[in-house]
C-alpha cells in the first residue's frame, strides 16, 4: 500500500533496551517470552514497583502513574547498561495522573478549596518527566506529548525526529494508568501499561534496527492471541504490542502501529 | 538548525483579540490585568482575562469540544486571518502535510471542575453531558484546532507546564526537518480555571497585586489566559528582507525540584546556550531577551543569574508577564508572537507593573517600551518539573 508521506532523511534507530510493565507482565523478559509464544499468559493485575532512585521524601509524593513511567524507563536503561543522566527523554501518555486530578477536582468542588501544594505540582502533565530528571540527574532535553489514543504514535514521531536531529540516544517512555471513579466511567482503561524503548543512532550501538517508513492509511497490525489483542485495543500505550511481538520473535518485517484516524505509522524492523 | 519562516501569527490575551490591540498595548507599555472576577474564585489576586470567551460559539459539528479552552482557541484562530492562512497552507501542501502541534497545560480542566460540582448525589457519577475526549483529555485542543482548520497531518499536544508552547516550535522544526510534513501550525492555548488559581495560591505564589516581574517587591504571579498561533514553513534559500525566522531552539531540564527553579538557573542557561548554538549566534548577537519573568522571587532571581552569566549586563531584557499575566502553557507561544512583533515593529517591550528593578539582579532590564532596530531576539520559557525552552527569532535585514 502506498504511503501517505515518507521522510526525506533516514529515520532509523537501534533498539538498545526495552522496558515493559503491564497486566501479568512485570518486565520485558516476561513479556518477550509471552509474545514469542514460549510462555502462557497468566492474567494478573499490573504490579507497579516503587522506584528506588529517589529519596524517601520524594518517593512518597509519587503517584502511581509517575512510578509506572519511571520504573518502565529504568528497565530499558538498565537492559542497555546506559547512563540515564545523559539521555534525552520523550514521555507519552494518553492521560495524566487521574487520581491526582480527581483529588483536586473533589477539593475544588468542596467548601474550602484548599489544594495541597504537592497535589498541585504533581498535576502538571510532565510530572513523570520532572521526577525522572530529579531521580537520575538528567539535564538533557525532555518532553511530554499526548494525542489521546494516538499518544504512542506521537511519542514515536517525536522520539525519531529528535534522534534524527540530535544524533544522540533518546529514551521513549509510553504509559497509561486507569482513572479512579467517577472519571473511569468516562474513560475506561482496564489496567496500567508502560512501555519504554531506548533508541540509539542507527550507526552506533547494537540492537534491532527500527526504521520509520512514513505515514500510512493501512490498518494497524493486530495480535493473534485474543487476550493480547484486547490489551492492545483497550490501553493506548499497548498499541505498541505488534512491534514488541516482532521484537520478541526476532522477526524482521513491516509493522503498522496505530496513531490517528487515517494516519498510522509504517515501520520496518531489520534483522 | 535550518531556519523556518514564520509566515503568519496571531495572539489573543487580556491585551485584546488579535495583533492590533496587542501591538498597541506593547508599544504603550499597558497592562491588561484586572482584579480577579473569574467564576466563583474568591482569591485576592489579579488575572489576565480575555473578554468575551464565554460568548464564542463552536461550530455545531464540533460541539463535543465545548469548553472555555476551545472557545478561546477558536477566538484566537479567527484573528488576523490566521484560520484562512492555515487553511490555505493545508490546501497548498495537502492536508496531511501540515502538522498541528500545540502547547497546553491546565487546558480544559475547568469543565471537569464544574462537572465535579454536579455529580450524582447517590452514585457520584459525572453528569451525562461531560465529554471526556472533547474536553477533559489534554489532546482536546489540538484535535479541535486540527478539525477547525481541516488538517489531517500529524498532531499532538506538548504538555510540559509553562514551557509547553515554546517546545512545540522545537518539535515542529524537527518534524519539518524529517520531510514528513511541509508546514506546522504551532502555538499554545490555556484558559483560566480554579485548579491553577487555587493551586498557585497553595504554593503562595499568587500575588495580591498585579504581578511585578524583576521588581525588588515582587511577590508572585498573576494568572492569565491566551491563545497564540504561528504557521511555520520551510524558508527559501534567500528569505526576503523583513521576513521573520525561527532560527534556534534549545531545551533542557533542571533535574532539581518539581516547583522551584535551579537556584543558579543552570537549566535555563543550558537552554539559552543550546538555542544560540542552534541559531549559530553568540550572546552578543541577541538584541532583546523576552524573559520568562513570572514575578516570583525565585524565578526572577534564578533566571536573572542565568541571563547575567551568559549575556552580562548589556542585552536589553524584559518580561511581558506584567502585561498579560502568566498564561502558563500558552506563555511560550504568546511570547514567541511578542518576539515576532518586536522584530517586525522595531520595539523593545517594557514591563508594566515593574516599578523599579531588583538591584540584586544584574541585567539590563527594560521597564518601559522603546523603539530599537532588532535583528535577533530570544525568549525563555521555564516550567514546573524543571523544564526549560529558549527560542531565537530573527528578522532578515533589508539589503
Amino acid at each position: 500500500m502506498p504511503l501517505i508521506s515518507t521522510p526525506t532523511v533516514a529515520l532509523a534507530a537501534r533498539i538498545a533496551g526495552i522496558g515493559l510493565i503491564g497486566p501479568g507482565l512485570d518486565d520485558w523478559p516476561a513479556a518477550r517470552a509471552l509474545l514469542a509464544g514460549e510462555a502462557a499468559h497468566e492474567p494478573a493485575a499490573t504490579r507497579i514497583p516503587t522506584p528506588d532512585l529517589l529519596p524517601p521524601a520524594e518517593r512518597r509524593r509519587l503517584g502511581a502513574v509517575v512510578k509506572l513511567a519511571i520504573a518502565t524507563g529504568l528497565q530499558a536503561v538498565r537492559a542497555a547498561g546506559a547512563d540515564p543522566a545523559t539521555l534525552a527523554t520523550v514521555f507519552a501518555s494518553s492521560g495524566g495522573d487521574g487520581a491526582n486530578c480527581h483529588a483536586i477536582c473533589e477539593t475544588l468542588a468542596g467548601p474550602d478549596r484548599l489544594i495541597s501544594p504537592t497535589r498541585f505540582h504533581n498535576s502538571v502533565n510532565n510530572a513523570a518527566s520532572g521526577y525522572w530528571g530529579i531521580a537520575v540527574r538528567a539535564m538533557a532535553p525532555s518532553t511530554t506529548v499526548s494525542a489521546f489514543d494516538g499518544s504512542l504514535g506521537a511519542g514515536l514521531l517525536e522520539a525519531f525526529a529528535l534522534l534524527a536531529d540530535s544524533r544522540a540516544p533518546v529514551l521513549l517512555i509510553v504509559y497509561d494508568h486507569p482513572y479512579p471513579a467517577p472519571l473511569d466511567a468516562t474513560r475506561p482503561l482496564p489496567d496500567a501499561f508502560g512501555m519504554a524503548l531506548l533508541l540509539s543512532p542507527a550507526e552506533a550501538g547494537e540492537g534491532p534496527l527500527l526504521s520509520l517508513s512514513g505515514f500510512t492509511d493501512a490498518p494497524a497490525d493486530t495480535l493473534a492471541e485474543p487476550a493480547l489483542e484486547t490489551l492492545r485495543r483497550s490501553i493506548p500505550a499497548a498499541r505498541a504490542l505488534p512491534l514488541l511481538a516482532r521484537l520478541a520473535r526476532g522477526e524482521a518485517g513491516g509493522v503498522v502501529l496505530d496513531y490517528l484516524d487515517g494516519l498510522r505509522l509504517q515501520f520496518q524492523l531489520g534483522a | 538548525m535550518t531556519p523556518l519562516l514564520l509566515t503568519h501569527f496571531t495572539a489573543t490575551s487580556c491585551l485584546g483579540a488579535g495583533l492590533a490591540p496587542t501591538r498597541a498595548a506593547l508599544a504603550e507599555g499597558r497592562s491588561g490585568l484586572s482584579r480577579c472576577d473569574f467564576e466563583t474564585a474568591t482569591l485576592d489576586t489579579w488575572i489576565g482575562r480575555v473578554a468575551g470567551v464565554e460568548d464564542v460559539v463552536l461550530p455545531d459539528a464540533l460541539d463535543c469540544y465545548r469548553a472555555r479552552n476551545n472557545q478561546l482557541a477558536l477566538l484566537g484562530l479567527q484573528q488576523d486571518g490566521f484560520l484562512a492562512a492555515a487553511q490555505h497552507a493545508a490546501a497548498r501542501y495537502g492536508a496531511a502535510r501540515v502538522a498541528v502541534l500545540l502547547g497546553t497545560s491546565p487546558s480544559a480542566i475547568l469543565e471537569t471542575e464544574l462537572a465535579y460540582r454536579r455529580r450524582d448525589p447517590q452514585s457520584g457519577a459525572l453528569p451525562a453531558e461531560f465529554d471526556y475526549r472533547g474536553t477533559h483529555n489534554i489532546h482536546s485542543v489540538a484535535e479541535f484546532v486540527r478539525a477547525v482548520i481541516g488538517c489531517s497531518g500529524p498532531a499532538w499536544v506538548v504538555s510540559t507546564a509553562c514551557s509547553s508552547s515554546a517546545k512545540v516550535f522545537a518539535g515542529a522544526a524537527r518534524l519539518i526537518a524529517t520531510g514528513l510534513v511541509d508546514a506546522a501550525i504551532v502555538g499554545g492555548v490555556d484558559s483560566l480555571c480554579l485548579t491553577t488559581l487555587y493551586g498557585f495560591n497553595s504554593l503562595e505564589l499568587v500575588a495580591a497585586t498585579a504581578c511585578r516581574p524583576y521588581d525588588p517587591a515582587r511577590n508572585g504571579i498573576s494568572i492569565g489566559e491566551a491563545a497564540a498561533f504561528a504557521l511555520l514553513e520551510r524558508a527559501p534559500a534567500a528569505a526576503p528582507p523583513g521576513a521573520l525566522l525561527l532560527s534556534g531552539c534549545g531545551e533542557s531540564s533542571d533535574a532539581h525540584h518539581m516547583s522551584s527553579p535551579h537556584p543558579q538557573g543552570l537549566g535555563a542557561r543550558m537552554a539559552m546556550e543550546a538555542a544560540l548554538a542552534g541559531a549559530g549566534l553568540a550572546p552578543a548577537d541577541i538584541d532583546y531577551i523576552n524573559l520568562h519573568g513570572t514575578g516570583t522571587p525565585a524565578n526572577d532571581a534564578a533566571e536573572g543569574l542565568a541571563v547575567n552569566s551568559l549575556f552580562g549586563r548589556d542585552t536589553p531584557a524584559s518580561s511581558t508577564k506584567g502585561a498579560t499575566g502568566h498564561t502558563l502553557g500558552a506563555a511560550g507561544g504568546l511570547e514567541a508572537v511578542f518576539c515576532a512583533l518586536a522584530l517586525a515593529d522595531g520595539l523593545i517591550p517594557g514591563s508594566p507593573g515593574t516599578g523599579s528593578v531588583d538591584p540584586a539582579i544584574d541585567i539590563r532590564y527594560e521597564c518601559r517600551p522603546r523603539p530599537a532596530v532588532l535583528r535577533h531576539v530570544l525568549t525563555n520559557s521555564l516550567g514546573f518539573g524543571g523544564t526549560n525552552c529558549s527560542l531565537v527569532f530573527s528578522r532578515v535585514p533589508e539589503a
